[in-house]
């Protein structure tokens, strides 16, 4: 019966593997990555299988020893998480399959702590997304984080510092989070989240329910780089090392942005969030606000790391918008957006570490027409990972955005839907800049001549790993419907 | 014959064609071979739909689902059949002369060009094809990405800057056309293209139609250049010619047209146009555009500038035509398409083959160049005639009929509009043809016609568009069409 425990899999493949690294790590480094693969490749696995188990015959409730809650500790695995779970693991699997060569590169000999680290963030994130306990939610979320802290350290030589920014805002984030659950806690006596559904009603209105929300959005906005919650995240991605930043940025703010789904559309419901103070189109204004800032700055960057993070404030926002929207387009939107920015994200912050480990830089003003002699089949990639991100069918990019739209307008929400407008403007604006730079810019004279510029194109098992997350947009872009008609039957409302 | 098919088939062949064109880059023989072979069965298979078309029917294909209940969904209707015809017929000779362009010129990166020339007019057919606004959104931003590497062919500064012009407002555009489309999705739950429209039964506010219509006019309106956010196009001149030719002559522009008349027919109709008072705003603005752009085309020195205001003059008859909301009106409006169509691309090849033979661009250095160019001045002479609006040259005719459609209305001005446009394009043709036939050369010495895959299309566009002239109905029985069209929809 694996179908029963695959909730519990999934977490328990990730803590096996974070243990396996450093007992064969420690006897051959070189062991590290490869099993990391296969630890985050098994998780990925489980989680496909997980999902499709979960289409045909619904959600697991799975308790762990056989206590049932509220003695025990529970794993929910209904649409959203199952869907969430999914996203992360199979993005992570090709993010440490892309890593070998960058991770050797860039800080040598660190690949057993490197790895094992990363096995525990990827522990913290799906026992985040699979605990139906409140509070167990913040123990995963302190694992991830430490983990998190620890794996952007490992950079640049502002890396550290950027890290301890990075944790002095996150645990104060953290540190929110679990006063507002220790506030429900005294009210409902419960922090079984399917519980605490089914009492909160009886208090809405109430004092306490109004400050535990305020608390959590707020620490979990620092998580999810929820404007203007985000300082720590353009620093921690630019001087983390590329491998690190590939791996968290695609997943880390998604997580974050779960437990917000989780917490205003399951535990409170819409209703309740809304019944004092409109929380949700509170959110969704520091969403837009988010939205364009991150745009912006983005435009305003020369180094391609540095843009890619700005970008990832703006993308985050679309996502909380979608959330805040509160109606079925708008939780599609949302949820593809995450699937969507997951994978292009993942695959720019990939091919800057490959223009990293080849060029030594990823400053956009030093990028020539030799880049596309050099690498074709990289260039090929960031187009095709750019154009969705800047929206254009058929690729997927264009569909979030087409969602999010019918969304605002079914709530007649004519702000919103024109900083998605002018937000997928600016994102043009950021992401042609490079590929004319690519595609037309002559090298300086004093350079080698472009002619001289020799194929020079990255090794398979990092052009692979790219290539499939490129084709894969395309894919996602004409399945789109498929993927939608889930997500819609996942909306609680 | 199960025809069901053959529109796919009609959008998919160019697109195929662009992996053996990529693949014999170094042939360029064989490349070119590709392209020609890939234009001409398109145009086979867009001719294998027009008898329906004729009768009214059309070819419905349903592929996948685009997204939930909308689906990508091809409809080869009478009025998608008629701008296919013109499209993927125009190809065919685009193709011989820009492979004499091209050469001729010297042109670098030609692969890449005659890829992107394939995938724009997958796209242009793909638009004449969709069925309902989301499969159209997928081409009109397809066709959008395919003519951006055309634009910046030269890789000059001045290309780049165009690029950058030309992405701007066409992105913007895609983004207005995204929103409409979101908002008649949520306002009637439908978005298939409908004739008559798809407002029946749905009540809106006055304001909120209008907003609508405007986010629509701004959508399609860039690409049909219509006043004030046309001066991508000049910019875009920019291009080679023969991109100019085909692109900002046919397969771009007219997809702009072609969107307003679907946006006019199709999705808003022709009775909420008129009940909203819809119809009034494009007059005006369509009448503004033809003014202004001949007044600016006179300014112009550079040849290809020239033509590029007479084109957004000439963009705007038609959308004249189609905001007269009077059957005369459209039917003159869709029967421009294909005169404007063959006029133009005459114009814009005779401007294309006198910069490859004789490097010169500009309209003052044009002194006696007739007798070194006889038979390309003579495909120039017609065109501009014909665009002038002088019988028998089919110019002439659909302007006849979109005056019919403004009385027909009531409306004077309009056709003042049209005369008072006839006489400057007049005016600001006939100093070419005078200074090329009657002012004493310089240099010309030792210069003859240019190489015979240019002058060929030249004058096979030209002498089309005098036999369109004498028998509308010659080929594929396009008269008949477009009467059948216009009626449809009221």
């Amino acid at each position: 019966m694996i179908e029963s425990h695959l909730p519990a899999y999934i977490a328990l493949t990730f803590l096996l593997f974070s243990v396996l690294i450093p007992a064969f790590g420690l006897w051959r480094n070189e062991l590290s990555q490869p099993l990391a693969v296969i630890g985050s490749g098994l998780a990925a696995g489980f989680s496909i299988y997980g999902f499709f188990t979960y289409l045909q015959l619904g959600s697991i409730r799975y308790f762990f020893g056989g206590w049932e809650p509220p003695i025990g500790i529970e794993f929910v695995y209904d649409g959203l998480s199952g869907f969430f779970v999914l996203v992360i693991n199979t993005v992570a699997f090709f993010v440490i399959l892309h890593s070998h060569h960058i991770a050797k590169k860039e800080f040598p000999g660190k690949e057993m702590p490197y790895y094992a680290l990363a096995m525990l963030m990827m522990l913290g994130f799906n026992g985040m997304i699979l605990t139906g306990d409140l509070f167990n939610l913040y123990v995963f979320l302190e694992i991830a984080s430490l983990a998190g802290y620890a794996i952007i350290a490992i950079g640049d030589k502002q890396a550290p510092y950027a890290a301890f920014r990075y944790l002095i805002i996150g645990t104060a984030g953290g540190t929110l989070y679990l006063l507002g659950v220790g506030f429900l806690y005294t009210i409902t006596g419960t922090l079984n989240i399917i519980d605490m559904t089914a009492m909160l009603p009886q208090f809405a209105g109430s004092t306490a329910v109004v400050a535990a929300l305020i608390l959590m959005i707020v620490g979990i906005g620092v998580k999810a780089a929820l404007f203007p919650m985000h300082g720590w995240l353009p620093d921690s991605y630019t001087y983390a090392s590329s491998s690190s930043t590939a791996l968290i940025a695609p997943i880390g703010t998604k997580v974050a942005a779960y437990i917000l789904f989780r917490i205003i559309l399951w535990l409170f419901g819409v209703e309740l969030t809304d019944a004092v103070v409109p929380f949700t189109y509170i959110i969704g204004v520091l969403a837009c606000i988010g939205i364009l800032y991150g745009s912006i700055m983005a435009i305003a960057q020369t180094e391609m790391k540095r843009m890619l993070a700005y970008s990832s404030v703006s993308q985050i926002g679309y996502i909380i918008m979608g959330l805040s929207l509160a109606n079925p387009w708008g939780f599609a939107g949302a949820l593809l957006h995450v699937l969507n920015h997951a994978v292009m994200k993942a695959a720019l912050f990939m091919i800057s570490g490959q223009l990293r480990l080849k060029e030594g830089h990823s400053n956009i003003s030093l990028f020539d027409d030799t880049y596309r002699k050099k690498y074709p089949w990289t260039m090929a990639a960031f187009t095709v990972a750019a154009i969705s991100m800047v929206g254009l069918p058929p690729l997927a990019g264009f569909f979030s955005k087409w969602y999010l739209a019918l969304g605002t307008i079914d709530n007649s929400n004519w702000l919103f839907l024109a900083v998605i407008l002018i937000s997928s403007l600016l994102n043009a604006v950021y992401f042609f800049r490079i590929l004319e730079n690519v595609y037309m810019m002559k090298p300086d004279k004093g350079q080698k001549e472009a002619s001289d510029a020799k194929r020079n194109e990255v090794s398979g098992s990092m052009l692979w790993p790219t290539s499939i997350l490129a084709v894969s947009l395309i894919v996602i872009g004409f399945a789109n419907a498929v993927i939608v008609g889930v997500l819609l039957n996942i909306f609680p409302m | 014959m199960d025809l069901s098919l053959v529109p796919l088939l009609a959008v998919l062949v160019s697109l195929v064609a662009v992996i053996p064109i990529l693949l014999s880059s170094d042939k360029p023989n064989l490349r070119e071979t590709w392209t020609i072979l890939a234009a001409v069965i398109k145009f086979g298979l867009v001719l294998l739909l027009v008898p329906g078309a004729i009768e009214g029917k059309s070819v419905e294909l349903h592929l996948i689902d685009l997204a939930p209940g909308m689906p990508l969904a091809l409809n080869a209707d009478p009025l998608g059949v008629y701008f296919a015809v013109i499209a993927s017929g125009l190809w065919i000779f685009t193709s011989f002369y820009s492979i004499g362009y091209v050469r001729g010129a010297g042109e670098h990166k030609q692969t890449r060009y005659f890829a992107s020339f394939a995938v724009c007019l997958s796209a242009t057919i793909g638009i004449a094809f969709s069925a309902n606004l989301l499969t159209f959104v997928l081409f009109y931003e397809i066709l959008t990405v395919a003519t951006y590497p055309l634009v910046i062919h030269n890789e000059s500064k001045e290309a780049i800057n165009a690029g950058r012009k030309y992405l701007a407002f066409t992105l913007t555009a895609g983004l207005l056309l995204v929103a409409g489309s979101a908002m008649v999705y949520i306002y009637t739950g439908t978005i298939d293209f409908t004739p008559g429209g798809v407002f029946s039964g749905v009540e809106l506010p006055h304001t909120a139609m209008l907003v609508l219509f405007i986010i629509f006019l701004g959508a399609v309106g860039v690409k049909a250049g219509i006043m004030p956010i046309h001066s991508w196009l000049p910019a875009a001149m920019a291009a080679p010619t023969p991109v100019s030719a085909l692109l900002h002559a046919v397969a771009v522009v007219k997809s702009g047209v072609f969107a307003v008349i679907r946006v006019v027919g199709y999705v808003f109709g022709t009775d909420v146009m008129a009940s909203y008072g819809l119809g009034d705003i494009l007059i005006v603005i369509a009448g503004a555009t033809i003014i202004l752009a001949s007044l600016i085309a006179f300014a112009q020195d550079n040849l290809k500038q020239r033509l590029a205001y007479s084109t957004v003059g000439h963009l705007s008859y038609i959308v004249l035509g189609v905001a007269l909301l009077t059957p005369f009106g459209m039917q003159g409006g869709i029967m421009h398409i294909a005169a404007h169509a063959t006029l133009k691309i005459t114009l814009f090849f005779c401007a294309g083959a006198i910069y490859v033979n004789l490097k010169r661009k500009n309209i003052s250095n044009l002194n006696g160049i007739a007798k070194v160019m006889p038979w390309t001045m003579a495909a120039f002479t017609i065109g501009s005639m014909g665009l002038a609006g002088i019988p028998p040259i089919n110019g002439f005719f659909s302007k006849w009929t979109l005056a019919l459609g403004s009385l027909d209305g009531d409306m004077v001005i309009p056709v003042i509009v049209l005369v008072v446009s006839g006489l400057l394009n007049v005016g600001y043709f006939f100093p070419i043809i005078y200074r090329a036939y009657f002012k004493p050369g310089e240099g010309l010495e030792g210069y003859g016609e240019a190489s015979p895959l240019m002058v060929v299309p030249i004058m096979v566009t030209a002498i089309l568009s005098v036999l369109f002239g004498f028998f509308p109905n010659l080929f594929f029985g396009l008269y008949d069409l477009a009467v059948n069209i216009s009626l449809s929809l009221f």
